[in-house]
Protein backbone atom coordinates (compact mmCIF):
# COMPACT_ATOMS: atom_id res chain seq x y z
CA UNK A 1 0.00 0.00 0.00
CA UNK A 2 1.57 3.55 -0.74
CA UNK A 3 1.37 5.95 1.79
CA UNK A 4 -2.01 7.78 0.08
CA UNK A 5 -3.85 4.82 0.41
CA UNK A 6 -3.21 4.36 3.85
CA UNK A 7 -3.90 8.23 4.75
CA UNK A 8 -7.24 7.52 2.63
CA UNK A 9 -8.08 4.19 5.07
CA UNK A 10 -6.91 6.61 8.19
CA UNK A 11 -9.39 9.25 6.64
CA UNK A 12 -12.25 6.91 5.90
CA UNK A 13 -12.14 5.30 9.46
CA UNK A 14 -12.44 8.72 10.83
CA UNK A 15 -15.08 9.64 8.57
CA UNK A 16 -16.58 6.06 10.00
CA UNK A 17 -16.06 7.02 13.55
CA UNK A 18 -18.11 10.58 12.66
CA UNK A 19 -20.73 8.94 11.33
CA UNK A 20 -21.33 6.01 13.45
CA UNK A 21 -21.33 9.24 16.51
CA UNK A 22 -23.95 10.81 14.78
CA UNK A 23 -26.29 7.66 14.28
CA UNK A 24 -25.46 6.34 17.85
CA UNK A 25 -25.71 9.70 19.46
CA UNK A 26 -28.64 11.11 18.02
CA UNK A 27 -29.87 9.38 15.84
CA UNK A 28 -29.03 11.24 12.84
CA UNK A 29 -27.59 10.26 9.18
CA UNK A 30 -24.65 12.10 8.48
CA UNK A 31 -25.31 13.56 4.73
CA UNK A 32 -24.05 16.60 4.28
CA UNK A 33 -25.72 17.98 1.25
CA UNK A 34 -29.57 17.07 3.55
CA UNK A 35 -27.72 19.04 6.51
CA UNK A 36 -27.01 21.46 4.28
CA UNK A 37 -30.05 21.59 2.33
CA UNK A 38 -32.05 21.64 5.33
CA UNK A 39 -30.64 24.49 7.31
CA UNK A 40 -30.91 26.91 4.75
CA UNK A 41 -34.62 28.04 5.35
CA UNK A 42 -35.49 30.32 8.77
CA UNK A 43 -33.24 29.97 11.87
CA UNK A 44 -35.20 27.09 13.77
CA UNK A 45 -33.95 25.59 17.01
CA UNK A 46 -34.55 21.92 15.84
CA UNK A 47 -31.83 22.52 12.71
CA UNK A 48 -29.42 23.75 16.02
CA UNK A 49 -27.47 19.97 14.81
CA UNK A 50 -27.18 20.93 11.87
CA UNK A 51 -25.42 24.26 12.35
CA UNK A 52 -23.01 22.87 14.69
CA UNK A 53 -21.58 20.36 12.63
CA UNK A 54 -21.38 22.49 9.81
CA UNK A 55 -19.49 24.55 12.23
CA UNK A 56 -17.59 21.46 13.13
CA UNK A 57 -16.67 20.71 9.54
CA UNK A 58 -14.76 24.29 9.27
CA UNK A 59 -13.75 24.37 12.80
CA UNK A 60 -11.94 20.82 12.01
CA UNK A 61 -10.92 22.27 8.74
CA UNK A 62 -9.13 25.26 10.26
CA UNK A 63 -7.37 22.90 12.65
CA UNK A 64 -6.19 20.93 10.13
CA UNK A 65 -4.79 23.91 7.90
CA UNK A 66 -2.67 25.14 11.29
CA UNK A 67 -1.80 21.91 11.85
CA UNK A 68 -0.84 20.27 8.95
CA UNK A 69 -1.11 22.71 5.95
CA UNK A 70 0.60 20.24 3.39
CA UNK A 71 -2.98 18.65 3.32
CA UNK A 72 -3.88 21.65 1.26
CA UNK A 73 -0.81 21.86 -1.26
CA UNK A 74 -2.59 22.11 -4.20
CA UNK A 75 -4.60 24.61 -6.59
CA UNK A 76 -7.88 25.22 -7.49
CA UNK A 77 -6.69 26.37 -11.36
CA UNK A 78 -9.73 25.46 -13.13
CA UNK A 79 -11.76 28.14 -15.06
CA UNK A 80 -14.33 29.96 -12.63
CA UNK A 81 -17.08 28.50 -14.64
CA UNK A 82 -16.20 25.56 -13.96
CA UNK A 83 -16.77 25.82 -9.91
CA UNK A 84 -19.76 27.75 -10.66
CA UNK A 85 -21.47 25.32 -12.92
CA UNK A 86 -20.42 22.65 -10.72
CA UNK A 87 -21.52 24.00 -7.94
CA UNK A 88 -25.25 24.23 -9.19
CA UNK A 89 -25.50 21.09 -10.32
CA UNK A 90 -24.57 19.42 -7.39
CA UNK A 91 -26.42 21.64 -5.27
CA UNK A 92 -29.29 20.79 -7.64
CA UNK A 93 -28.56 17.41 -7.73
CA UNK A 94 -28.07 15.84 -4.71
CA UNK A 95 -31.11 17.71 -3.18
CA UNK A 96 -33.42 15.93 -5.85
CA UNK A 97 -31.29 12.15 -5.28
CA UNK A 98 -31.44 12.73 -1.97
CA UNK A 99 -27.92 12.92 -0.44
CA UNK A 100 -24.29 12.90 -1.93
CA UNK A 101 -21.25 10.85 -1.11
CA UNK A 102 -21.98 11.24 2.64
CA UNK A 103 -25.49 10.32 3.31
CA UNK A 104 -25.62 7.58 0.10
CA UNK A 105 -22.46 6.33 -0.07
CA UNK A 106 -20.98 6.35 3.43
CA UNK A 107 -24.43 5.90 5.36
CA UNK A 108 -26.18 4.40 3.10
CA UNK A 109 -24.81 1.44 2.11
CA UNK A 110 -23.44 0.63 5.55
CA UNK A 111 -26.66 0.53 6.37
CA UNK A 112 -27.14 -1.93 3.03
CA UNK A 113 -30.42 0.52 1.76
CA UNK A 114 -31.15 -0.16 -1.80
CA UNK A 115 -31.55 3.51 -3.13
CA UNK A 116 -28.29 4.47 -1.75
CA UNK A 117 -26.34 1.68 -3.56
CA UNK A 118 -27.96 2.33 -6.70
CA UNK A 119 -27.23 6.42 -5.92
CA UNK A 120 -23.61 5.42 -5.27
CA UNK A 121 -23.33 3.66 -8.37
CA UNK A 122 -25.19 6.47 -10.66
CA UNK A 123 -23.01 9.23 -9.09
CA UNK A 124 -19.97 6.95 -9.27
CA UNK A 125 -20.61 5.99 -12.99
CA UNK A 126 -21.65 9.39 -13.95
CA UNK A 127 -18.13 10.83 -12.46
CA UNK A 128 -16.21 8.52 -14.39
CA UNK A 129 -17.98 9.46 -17.54
CA UNK A 130 -17.84 13.21 -16.84
CA UNK A 131 -14.16 12.86 -16.32
CA UNK A 132 -13.95 11.03 -19.51
CA UNK A 133 -15.58 12.99 -22.04
CA UNK A 134 -13.68 16.45 -20.66
CA UNK A 135 -10.45 14.58 -21.21
CA UNK A 136 -11.98 13.67 -24.84
CA UNK A 137 -13.29 16.88 -25.69
CA UNK A 138 -11.04 19.69 -23.87
CA UNK B 1 -27.62 20.64 24.02
CA UNK B 2 -25.84 17.35 23.83
CA UNK B 3 -27.01 17.11 20.67
CA UNK B 4 -25.58 20.03 19.35
CA UNK B 5 -22.04 19.00 20.77
CA UNK B 6 -22.20 15.59 19.64
CA UNK B 7 -22.97 17.45 16.36
CA UNK B 8 -20.16 19.79 16.63
CA UNK B 9 -17.72 16.73 17.74
CA UNK B 10 -18.69 15.23 14.80
CA UNK B 11 -17.98 17.75 12.48
CA UNK B 12 -14.44 18.02 13.36
CA UNK B 13 -13.86 14.56 12.89
CA UNK B 14 -15.62 14.22 9.36
CA UNK B 15 -13.21 16.91 8.66
CA UNK B 16 -10.13 15.97 9.47
CA UNK B 17 -11.06 12.29 8.02
CA UNK B 18 -11.87 14.47 4.47
CA UNK B 19 -8.59 16.33 4.97
CA UNK B 20 -6.42 13.81 5.70
CA UNK B 21 -7.81 11.39 3.41
CA UNK B 22 -7.55 13.60 0.74
CA UNK B 23 -11.22 13.76 -0.24
CA UNK B 24 -10.22 17.66 0.11
CA UNK B 25 -8.09 17.71 -2.82
CA UNK B 26 -9.81 17.70 -5.92
CA UNK B 27 -7.23 16.60 -7.78
CA UNK B 28 -7.09 13.75 -6.20
CA UNK B 29 -11.11 12.87 -6.55
CA UNK B 30 -10.85 13.90 -10.43
CA UNK B 31 -7.81 10.80 -10.50
CA UNK B 32 -9.90 8.82 -8.69
CA UNK B 33 -12.82 9.07 -11.38
CA UNK B 34 -10.06 8.96 -14.33
CA UNK B 35 -10.63 5.32 -15.00
CA UNK B 36 -9.60 5.64 -18.53
CA UNK B 37 -6.52 8.01 -18.18
CA UNK B 38 -4.34 8.29 -15.04
CA UNK B 39 -6.54 6.08 -12.45
CA UNK B 40 -5.69 6.92 -8.98
CA UNK B 41 -7.17 4.19 -6.70
CA UNK B 42 -6.25 5.70 -3.21
CA UNK B 43 -9.74 7.31 -2.57
CA UNK B 44 -11.31 3.77 -2.67
CA UNK B 45 -9.77 3.35 0.50
CA UNK B 46 -12.07 6.49 2.16
CA UNK B 47 -15.10 4.64 1.26
CA UNK B 48 -13.89 1.48 2.01
CA UNK B 49 -12.50 2.39 5.22
CA UNK B 50 -15.54 4.24 6.36
CA UNK B 51 -18.17 1.63 5.35
CA UNK B 52 -16.41 -1.24 6.50
CA UNK B 53 -15.99 0.87 10.02
CA UNK B 54 -19.80 1.50 9.89
CA UNK B 55 -21.10 -1.99 8.62
CA UNK B 56 -19.90 -3.45 12.08
CA UNK B 57 -20.52 0.20 13.99
CA UNK B 58 -24.04 0.90 13.00
CA UNK B 59 -25.24 -2.77 13.81
CA UNK B 60 -23.57 -2.39 17.07
CA UNK B 61 -25.38 1.27 17.93
CA UNK B 62 -28.98 0.80 16.42
CA UNK B 63 -29.26 -2.55 18.92
CA UNK B 64 -30.66 0.23 21.69
CA UNK B 65 -33.62 1.21 22.08
CA UNK B 66 -33.13 4.86 21.11
CA UNK B 67 -29.87 6.93 20.13
CA UNK B 68 -27.54 7.77 23.54
CA UNK B 69 -28.18 11.23 23.50
CA UNK B 70 -31.42 11.63 21.84
CA UNK B 71 -35.31 10.17 22.70
CA UNK B 72 -35.63 8.78 18.76
CA UNK B 73 -34.03 7.26 15.58
CA UNK B 74 -34.15 9.63 12.43
CA UNK B 75 -33.98 6.96 9.74
CA UNK B 76 -34.89 7.27 6.37
CA UNK B 77 -38.08 5.52 5.54
CA UNK B 78 -38.20 6.28 1.09
CA UNK B 79 -37.15 2.48 -0.25
CA UNK B 80 -38.58 3.21 -4.36
CA UNK B 81 -35.76 3.20 -6.56
CA UNK B 82 -37.42 6.60 -8.31
CA UNK B 83 -36.55 9.11 -11.26
CA UNK B 84 -35.82 11.68 -8.54
CA UNK B 85 -33.28 9.44 -7.24
CA UNK B 86 -31.42 8.30 -10.52
CA UNK B 87 -31.72 11.85 -12.48
CA UNK B 88 -30.52 13.29 -9.07
CA UNK B 89 -28.22 11.06 -8.57
CA UNK B 90 -26.55 11.08 -12.43
CA UNK B 91 -26.44 15.34 -12.14
CA UNK B 92 -24.38 14.52 -8.72
CA UNK B 93 -21.65 12.62 -10.47
CA UNK B 94 -21.61 15.27 -13.38
CA UNK B 95 -21.04 17.67 -11.61
CA UNK B 96 -18.86 15.78 -9.18
CA UNK B 97 -16.73 14.93 -12.20
CA UNK B 98 -16.26 18.59 -13.64
CA UNK B 99 -14.73 20.15 -10.56
CA UNK B 100 -13.79 17.15 -8.20
CA UNK B 101 -15.47 18.92 -5.31
CA UNK B 102 -18.63 16.71 -3.76
CA UNK B 103 -20.44 18.72 -0.88
CA UNK B 104 -18.59 18.28 2.34
CA UNK B 105 -14.84 18.61 1.28
CA UNK B 106 -16.57 21.95 -0.71
CA UNK B 107 -17.36 23.43 2.45
CA UNK B 108 -14.35 21.93 4.06
CA UNK B 109 -12.19 24.21 1.41
CA UNK B 110 -13.74 27.67 2.59
CA UNK B 111 -10.58 27.43 4.65
CA UNK B 112 -8.38 27.72 2.19
CA UNK B 113 -9.85 31.05 1.59
CA UNK B 114 -9.75 30.26 -2.08
CA UNK B 115 -12.15 32.33 -4.10
CA UNK B 116 -12.97 29.30 -6.32
CA UNK B 117 -14.09 27.32 -3.52
CA UNK B 118 -16.45 30.13 -1.90
CA UNK B 119 -17.67 30.43 -5.95
CA UNK B 120 -18.41 26.39 -5.55
CA UNK B 121 -20.07 26.63 -2.26
CA UNK B 122 -22.38 29.85 -3.08
CA UNK B 123 -23.71 28.21 -6.28
CA UNK B 124 -24.37 24.69 -4.66
CA UNK B 125 -26.38 26.61 -2.22
CA UNK B 126 -27.90 28.25 -5.17
CA UNK B 127 -28.42 24.74 -6.61
CA UNK B 128 -29.90 23.66 -3.28
CA UNK B 129 -32.20 26.71 -3.17
CA UNK B 130 -33.65 26.09 -6.90
CA UNK B 131 -34.04 22.79 -5.93
CA UNK B 132 -36.44 23.74 -3.11
CA UNK B 133 -38.24 26.01 -5.06
CA UNK B 134 -38.70 23.34 -8.10
CA UNK B 135 -39.18 20.34 -5.84
CA UNK B 136 -42.89 20.37 -7.05
CA UNK B 137 -42.25 19.79 -10.52
CA UNK B 138 -40.79 16.65 -9.79
CA UNK B 139 -43.78 15.08 -7.78
CA UNK B 140 -46.03 14.81 -11.12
Amino acid sequence: MTESMVLALIGGILIGVSSTTMLGGIGRITGISGILGLSLGKIKAEHLWRYTFLGGLIVGGIGMKISNPEFFDYQLNLPVAHYIIAGLIVGYGTRLGSGCTSGHGVCGISRTAKRSILATITFILFGIITVALKRALL
Amino acid sequence: MKTTIVAFLSGIIFSVGLVISGMVNPHKVIGFLDVFGEWDISLMFVMGGAVSFNLIAFRLVTKRDKPFFSENWHLPTASDLDKKLLIGSALFGIGWGIAGICPGPGIVNLVTLKLEAFYFVLSMIMGMLLFHFTKSVWEK
